[in-house]
């Protein structure tokens, strides 16, 4: 009899060695094994998880890349036009709020310790009159041609110095259609002056849908009726060793009428605006919300019916002695791989489609810290979303075992 | 028949009483069982259905706490123990064979006994090792890395014995063991058994309907509305009959 003799060989084999050497085979833990043969076995329902994961990965990485991106767009110009400290117009919203300074700011500001420079910046809404007729409302940038923070930055076409001469603009090559204009030496008009395009930029977008316009800073206090001495910020370079606080505080006192933001802090207050208090940024939060929830309901609705699904087994396993937290860890190893899963692939899909939007209206950016921040959001999602089936693990009776 | 001169008791139940429900439609299921279980000894308890087999077995596996009665296993009182001690107990010191296998169907053979070593500790290439071994023990040397939707009812019986065994609990308490199998594979299945009460440090306690497994009994226990009803030892012990067939 065959299982007799294979009995017999079982009690040898209880006190002596098996006869054929065997060679120790290295294998993944039996946790983490389980865990990922019962994620696989069933793989229609793994298919719907990984899916529902990448879906809401794609949906948050966009949601954020596109937050990220506009909080950059709003703040490009000033991270473009760096400064130690601004000085602003009391009650300056951001710095597209334009309004002007008296014009005493800038020898007020020089005159202080521990200022080393400060610049004129003028910014202002203005008409634009496309050759082939129409009008739109673009802002109007104007800074010092002889400053090393000149802008615009990414001149593609043409130079910054042709901005010197009269009547000359720089715009992005984005807004040609918004413009009319298509290339270098079109002419369209502003606020009733014709003017000539100069030099064209690439990816210098603003956040409204207001066209940039470049131009030097005499041409802008011309265009916006503004003084020769007035603008709209002074940007103030400190003397090396200075400290920042106390000339902040000291230019402060010596302007009453304005305030003198960090740059840091000029860059807040403008994202601020433009996210949070006129909603934009709130859509956003909540496409980032939705996402979310969708990753949650479904890979909790998923770990829940695979543990359901596997019931039967865990409660063997509670029988063969599992403590809790045997199991509960292959459900939670069950939500770390799937969110792993589904990150890779989410995320793939959102670094293709933000390499789509690069040159369109639309900026998303992608960055490692948001990459990283994203990871560990899925896998807390899915390490929550394990809640329900951990439950369910927990209060296996084990004596079921036995009733089957 | 007597008992083997170094068995000593491994499980000893003392006025087991099992209450199911509450009042006032409380079933009392079993109703002050004493038993001891001698490790060197198949015992094999019979009974009517819902005679209590099941209960008992379950509270002997400490799956179950009785709810009135004492219980000692390996020297341990499993009196106020909590669930995760009592899953302590039993990864240390209880096997278990069910009558439907209870394999993981996501794991082969291998795997599934090294699943029960990993609950022991027991894990990596050692492990590996220890769960082949305990695989050739029970004849399925050539079915390690088989899959038990590709076993037959009584290759899978034998992986769930070899699983019983990973780590040498001291008691194995088996559920119907042959239930699902056919005879010739029931009948090879206690012989197996038999084989491993063999081993004096551990007692062996399957609950039977199947008449033609007496044969391999040291001891049978007869139960019989949740009280002992009659225990005899037959003239030949299940290991002489064991080593004879052999």
């Amino acid at each position: 009899m065959e299982l007799a003799a294979s009995a017999t060989t079982f009690a040898k084999t209880r006190t002596a060695p098996s006869p054929r050497p065997r060679q120790g085979k290295r294998t993944l833990p039996m946790v983490v094994k389980l865990a990922y043969r019962n994620l696989f076995h069933d793989r229609l329902s793994f298919f719907v998880t990984v899916v529902g994961i990448m879906f809401s990965v794609v949906l948050v990485a966009v949601q954020s890349g596109i937050y990220l991106g506009s909080a950059n767009k709003i703040a490009a110009i000033i991270d473009a036009a760096p400064a130690d400290l601004w000085v602003v117009p009391l009650g300056t919203k951001s710095y597209d709020d334009p309004s002007f300074l008296s014009g005493r700011e800038r020898y007020m500001a020089l005159s202080a310790p521990g200022v080393a420079n400060s610049e004129d910046m003028l910014v202002s809404f203005a008409r634009w009159r496309k050759p082939a007729g129409g009008e739109t409302t673009v802002l109007l940038i104007g800074t010092a041609g002889d400053s090393p923070k000149a802008l615009p930055l990414n001149i593609t076409d043409g130079s910054r110095a042709a901005l010197e001469a009269p009547n000359t603009v720089a715009i992005d090559r984005s807004y040609f259609n918004d413009l009319g204009v298509s290339r270098l030496n079109d002419v369209a008009e502003l606020n009733g002056t014709t003017v000539k395009l100069v030099a064209i930029t690439k990816r210098v977008r603003s956040f409204t849908t207001l066209p940039f316009v470049f131009v030097s800073l005499e041409e802008s206090r011309r265009l916006a009726g503004a003084n020769q001495d007035q603008a709209s910020y002074q940007r103030v370079t400190l003397l090396p060793g200075a400290d920042i606080e106390t000339v902040r505080k000291e230019i402060e006192r010596r302007l009453p009428d304005t305030e003198v933001l960090t740059q840091e802090q000029f860059r807040t207050r403008s994202q601020d605006y433009w996210l949070k208090q006129t909603g934009a940024g709130a859509a956003l939060d909540a496409g980032k919300l939705l996402g979310l929830i969708v990753g949650i309901v479904i890979v909790a609705q998923t770990l829940y019916s695979s543990t359901k699904d596997h019931i039967n087994e865990f409660a063997t396993l509670r029988a063969l002695g599992a403590g809790a937290g045997y199991i509960v860890k292959v459900i939670l190893i069950q939500a770390v791989l799937s969110g792993l899963i589904g990150y890779v692939l989410g995320m793939s899909l959102a670094l293709i489609a933000i390499q789509a939007a690069q040159d369109t209206k639309l900026t998303i950016i992608m960055t490692t810290p948001l990459a990283v921040q994203l990871f560990a959001i899925t896998i807390g999602m899915c390490i929550f979303a394990a809640t329900s089936a951990i439950i369910k693990v927990v209060r296996i009776d084990p004596a079921v075992v036995f009733s089957r | 028949m007597t008992e083997p001169s170094n068995s000593k008791v491994i499980v000893e139940a003392e006025g087991i009483v099992k209450v199911l429900g509450s009042a006032p439609n409380e079933i009392k299921v079993l109703k002050g069982i004493d038993l001891q279980l001698q490790t060197g000894e198949l015992t094999l308890m019979m009974g009517p259905s819902g005679s209590g087999k099941t209960t008992l077995l379950s509270i002997l596996g400490c799956i179950l706490s009785p709810t009135e009665g004492k219980l000692t296993i390996a020297g341990m009182k499993t009196q106020n123990m909590s669930k995760e001690q009592l899953a302590n107990l039993r990864r240390k010191h209880v096997g278990f064979v069910f009558q439907s296998y209870n394999l993981v169907p996501t794991l082969s053979a291998v795997e599934n006994v090294m699943l029960a070593l990993d609950l022991r500790d027991i894990n990596g290439a050692g492990a590996y090792d220890q769960a082949a071994e305990a695989l050739e023990a029970v004849g399925l040397g050539h079915r390690i890395s088989a899959m038990p939707s590709k076993m037959s009812g009584g290759e899978k019986q034998r992986v769930s014995i070899a699983r019983a065994l990973a780590g040498s609990p001291s008691v194995i308490l088996a559920d119907e063991p042959t239930a699902a199998l056919d005879a010739k594979n029931g009948m090879a299945v206690m012989e197996l058994l038999a084989q491993v009460a063999q081993d004096t440090r551990r007692a062996v306690l399957a609950v039977t309907h199947d008449h033609r497994t007496l044969q391999y009994a040291d001891r049978i226990i007869t139960i019989d509305d949740g009280r002992i009803a009659g225990s005899e030892r037959p003239k030949i012990s299940g290991n002489a009959v064991a080593v004879a067939a052999h």
